[in-house]
C-alpha cells in the first residue's frame, strides 16, 4: 500500500476518504474548484518523478556485483547493442541483441549448463539494484546441488529478449532473467522474472513464464524465489516453458525436488 | 489493382503510394523503428508536395495491402460509396485540404461525404495539415451515437469512467465508480478492464455495475473490456451486456494477432443488438485502437503508423459503434516518443476518425518511459476539447493502478468541461442535477451530505 493511502486529507476536503481503504486507486482526493488540492498534486508529481528516475537511472553492475560477494559463480558484464538510454527506449530491437564485445566475452565461457541467470536493468535499474541480487541468492538457496549454473551475467540496456542471446551463447538449457519492469506510478522498483527453456533468438513471450511485481510491497523476494525455483524444477522436468508450464507453486507439496 | 507511376518532387522520387504516405508523415519514433520515415526534413516536405498532387481517385485504384490478401482492404473497397464520394472525386489531396477548411465543408456536407472517404484518403490529407487544421475540420464533424444517453452532440463532452482494480476486487471497483460518478464522470460508459479475461470474472463485474445503474437509475451503459469471444460467451448465458468491447487494428494480420475476425465482430454486434438494452439508441460496440498496434504485432504490412491506424477506423465504422477510443500514448516511446508526438497523434486520430464518420474519443495518456508528463496531457486534452472530441477517459487521480499508465482524471474532465463550457450527455446531465452533483450553473459541485449522495455511498459500502 502506498503512502498515499495512509495520508489524511488535510482539510476535510473529501469526507469520503474512508473509501480509500478499499483500493490503492487515487480516489477521495478532494477538489479545489475543478482542480486538485495542492498536496494531492505534489504527491502525483513525486510518484511520477520517482518512476522517471527509475527509468533513466544508470545501471551500475558493480553495485549488484558487490551484493553478490561470496557467490560461487563467475560474474560477467554484458551490454546490448543499444549504446545509450535514448536509443534503448526507441529501439527495442537493439536491446534484444548483444554488442560485439559481449558476444566475445560470453564465447569464452560457453559450455553445457542447466541454467543461466541474467540480472538486467530493463526499464528500472532501481529495481535491479534493490532486489535482483537478493532474489537470486534466495533462488539459489532453494535449488540444491543438482544444477550446473552458468556464469551470472549483469546486462546493461537490456530487453527481455537479450536473455535468449545470452543463454544461447553460454550454452544454457534454461535462462532465468531478473529484469526491471516498466515502473508504475506507485511501483518504481518492481522486478520481473522471465524463464525461458531452450533460449535462442526468435523466442516469443508465449515461450516464457513470467513472475511479476517482485518488490517488498508487491510479491516479496522470498515468495518470488520460491515460485521461481518451483517453475525451474518443473521446466527442467518437462523440458519446456511458456503457456504449457503452469504455476502450481501455491501447493507446498510441489515445491521440493 | 495496378500500381501507377511513381511520384516525384524536385530530386525526390517515391515508388508507390505506401512509400509516399510514410515519407510525408510527421516524424515519429514508430516510423523510424519500422524503417519507413523520411530520411531528412526536406524529403518529408517533398513527399508532402508530391502527395498534394495525388488525385483522391488514385486511392481507390492502388491498395496499400493487396485486395486478395487482406480483409480490411476488401472492406474499404467493397463498402466505398461512390455517390457520397462524388463531390470531391475530382480533387487532389491538396485540393481536398483546401476544401475541408473552406466554408463549403459544412457539418452536413461532411456527414454526407463520410461514406465516400477511405481511411487512406483521410490519412493522406491529415499529413498535409497543421494541428490547427486538424482541430478546425474535426470540429465541423458531428458524429452522434446513442444507447441509454446521447453522445457526441456539439457542446457536449462525455467521460468513460474507468474504475480498474488489479484484482477486480468488487469493493475497490465500486469505490472508484462512486468517486467517478460524484465527479460527473461515466456518461460515455462505465468501463472496466478486467484483470482476468474469463466469462465468470466478466459476469461478476457486469452484475456489479448493472446493480448500481438500476438502483439509482443512471442513464449510462456498462462494459467489461474482455475479448469479443468472451462477450459472445456471456451473452449466451444471459449476462447483462450493454456494450461489446474489442481492440481492433488496420490490417487482417494485426486483427488475427488479436484473435478476431470480421465475422466475430458481426456476430457480437448482432447478439448485443438483440438484447435491446438501449433506451434512446442501439449502438452497441466499443472499439479501442492506437498507433503502433499493428507494428508491434509485426503486422503493419509496410504501412506507416498513422495510415494503418486510420484503416482501423474503417473496421470500426462497419459495426456502428457507440464509442471508438484511440489510446494514444499507451504503447510507449518506441512508437510515440514524447509529448509532441503523442499530441500530434491524438489530433490526427481524432480528425481521421471523425472525418470517416466514427464517434471518436481519446485516451489521452502516457507511460513512465515516455518523454511526457501531465502538462503534455493537459495540452492535448484541451486541444481535443476544442476539436469537439466525443469523450475522454476518467481514471481516479489519472493513475490506472491495474494497467500501470497515466491517463486523464475525473478532475481533468471537470476542468475541460468548465473552461470550454461543455456539458455531459443531456440525459446524464439531467441525472447529475437530480443527484445534486451538478449545480444550477452546470458546475460539478456535489452535495456530499445530500440524500442522493448517501444512497450512492450505501451501495458502495455494500459492494
Amino acid at each position: 500500500m502506498s503512502n498515499l493511502t495512509n495520508k489524511k486529507i488535510p482539510s476535510g476536503l473529501d469526507p469520503w476518504n474512508t473509501l480509500r481503504a478499499h483500493t490503492d486507486a487515487r480516489i477521495g482526493l478532494g477538489r479545489v474548484g475543478d482542480g486538485l488540492p495542492t498536496e494531492r498534486l505534489l504527491e502525483f508529481q513525486m510518484a511520477h518523478a520517482r518512476a522517471r528516475d527509475s527509468v533513466h537511472m544508470a545501471f551500475e553492475p558493480n553495485s549488484v556485483r558487490n551484493q553478490l560477494d561470496g557467490l560461487d559463480h563467475a560474474i560477467l558484464d554484458v551490454h546490448s547493442a543499444a549504446p545509450d538510454r535514448p536509443t534503448y527506449l526507441q529501439r527495442p530491437d537493439l536491446g534484444r541483441l548483444l554488442d560485439e564485445d559481449s558476444v566475445a566475452a560470453l564465447g569464452k565461457h560457453a559450455g553445457d549448463y542447466d541454467v543461466a541467470f541474467i540480472l538486467a536493468d530493463g526499464l528500472s535499474a532501481r529495481a535491479t539494484h534493490d532486489h535482483a541480487a537478493n532474489t537470486l541468492k534466495l533462488i539459489l538457496d532453494h535449488l540444491g546441488e543438482s544444477w550446473s549454473v552458468a556464469p551470472v551475467t549483469l546486462a546493461t540496456q537490456s530487453r527481455v529478449g537479450l536473455g535468449d542471446e545470452i543463454g544461447a551463447a553460454l550454452g544454457a538449457k534454461l535462462t532465468v532473467m531478473l529484469i526491471g519492469e516498466r515502473p508504475g506510478l506507485s511501483s518504481a522498483d518492481s522486478l520481473g522474472c522471465y524463464l525461458t527453456w531452450g533460449p535462442r533468438r526468435g523466442r516469443s513471450n508465449a515461450d516464457r513464464n513470467c513472475v511479476s511485481n517482485i518488490r517488498p510491497a508487491g510479491l516479496n523476494p522470498e515468495k518470488a524465489a520460491k515460485k521461481i525455483a518451483y517453475l525451474m524444477v518443473e521446466s527442467r522436468k518437462m523440458g519446456l516453458s511458456g503457456v504449457a508450464l503452469k504455476d502450481n507453486s501455491s501447493n507446498p507439496e510441489l515445491i521440493e525436488g | 489493382m495496378q500500381t501507377g507511376a511513381p511520384f516525384s518532387f524536385e530530386r525526390f522520387t517515391f515508388p508507390d503510394l505506401k512509400t509516399l504516405l510514410a515519407k510525408a508523415s510527421p516524424l515519429r519514433s514508430g516510423d523510424l523503428l519500422a524503417g519507413l520515415a523520411a530520411s531528412s526534413d526536406e524529403e518529408r516536405v517533398a513527399a508532402r508536395f508530391a502527395l498534394a498532387d495525388v488525385p483522391l481517385k488514385r486511392f481507390l485504384s492502388e491498395a496499400l495491402v493487396p485486395y486478395e490478401d487482406d480483409d480490411v482492404t476488401r472492406m474499404i473497397i467493397d463498402d466505398h460509396d461512390a455517390d457520397a464520394f462524388a463531390p470531391v472525386s475530382s480533387m487532389t489531396v491538396g485540393d481536398f485540404r483546401n476544401w475541408l477548411l473552406g466554408d463549403d465543408a459544412t457539418p452536413e456536407a461532411l456527414k454526407h461525404l463520410a461514406p465516400g472517404l477511405t481511411p487512406e484518403m483521410v490519412a493522406a490529407v491529415s499529413k498535409l495539415m497543421r494541428n490547427q487544421d486538424l482541430i478546425a475540420v474535426a470540429k465541423k464533424c458531428h458524429v452522434v451515437t446513442a444507447f441509454r444517453n446521447t453522445i457526441g452532440l456539439p457542446g457536449h463532452l462525455s467521460v468513460r469512467l474507468q474504475p480498474n482494480h488489479p484484482t477486480d476486487d468488487p469493493a475497490g471497483v465500486a469505490a472508484s465508480i462512486l468517486d467517478g460518478l460524484m465527479h460527473g464522470s461515466g456518461d460515455a460508459v462505465i468501463g472496466i478492464n478486467p484483470a482476468t479475461d474469463s466469462p465468470e470474472a466478466m459476469i461478476e463485474l457486469l452484475k456489479l455495475i448493472d446493480e448500481v445503474r438500476e438502483r439509482i437509475d443512471i442513464p449510462t451503459q456498462s462494459c467489461v473490456l474482455a475479448h469479443v469471444t468472451t462477450a459472445i460467451d456471456v451473452m449466451a448465458r444471459n449476462a447483462p451486456v450493454d456494450l461489446v468491447f474489442q481492440s481492433i487494428a488496420g490490417t487482417q494480420k494485426a486483427n488475427e494477432s488479436f484473435g478476431i475476425t470480421q465475422a466475430m465482430l458481426a456476430e457480437a454486434e448482432d447478439a448485443a443488438k438483440g438484447l435491446k438494452r438501449g433506451t434512446v439508441g442501439n449502438n452497441v460496440m466499443y472499439f479501442e485502437t492506437g498507433q503502433g498496434a499493428a507494428l508491434s504485432a509485426d503486422a503493419h504490412e509496410g504501412i506507416d503508423q498513422q495510415t494503418v491506424e486510420a484503416r482501423a477506423y474503417a473496421v470500426a465504422r462497419k459495426y456502428s459503434p457507440l464509442l471508438v477510443n484511440t489510446v494514444v500514448g499507451f504503447i510507449g516511446p518506441e512508437y510515440l516518443f514524447d509529448g509532441k508526438q503523442i499530441t500530434r497523434a491524438g489530433l490526427e486520430d481524432h480528425f481521421c476518425g471523425k472525418l470517416l464518420g466514427v464517434p471518436m474519443g481519446c485516451d489521452v495518456c502516457y507511460t513512465n518511459h515516455a518523454e511526457a508528463d501531465q502538462d503534455d496531457m493537459d495540452n492535448l486534452l484541451t486541444l481535443l476539447g476544442v476539436a469537439g472530441c466525443n469523450f475522454v477517459i476518467g481514471v481516479p487521480g489519472a493513475d490506472d493502478i491495474m494497467l500501470n499508465y497515466q491517463s486523464t482524471s475525473f478532475h481533468d474532465a471537470m476542468y475541460l468541461r468548465s473552461v470550454l463550457g461543455l456539458q455531459p450527455a443531456p440525459e446524464f446531465a439531467a441525472w447529475l442535477r437530480k443527484m445534486e452533483i451538478l449545480d444550477q450553473h452546470g458546475r460539478t459541485r456535489p452535495q456530499l451530505d445530500g440524500q442522493a449522495a448517501q444512497n450512492l455511498l450505501a451501495w458502495s459500502g455494500a459492494a
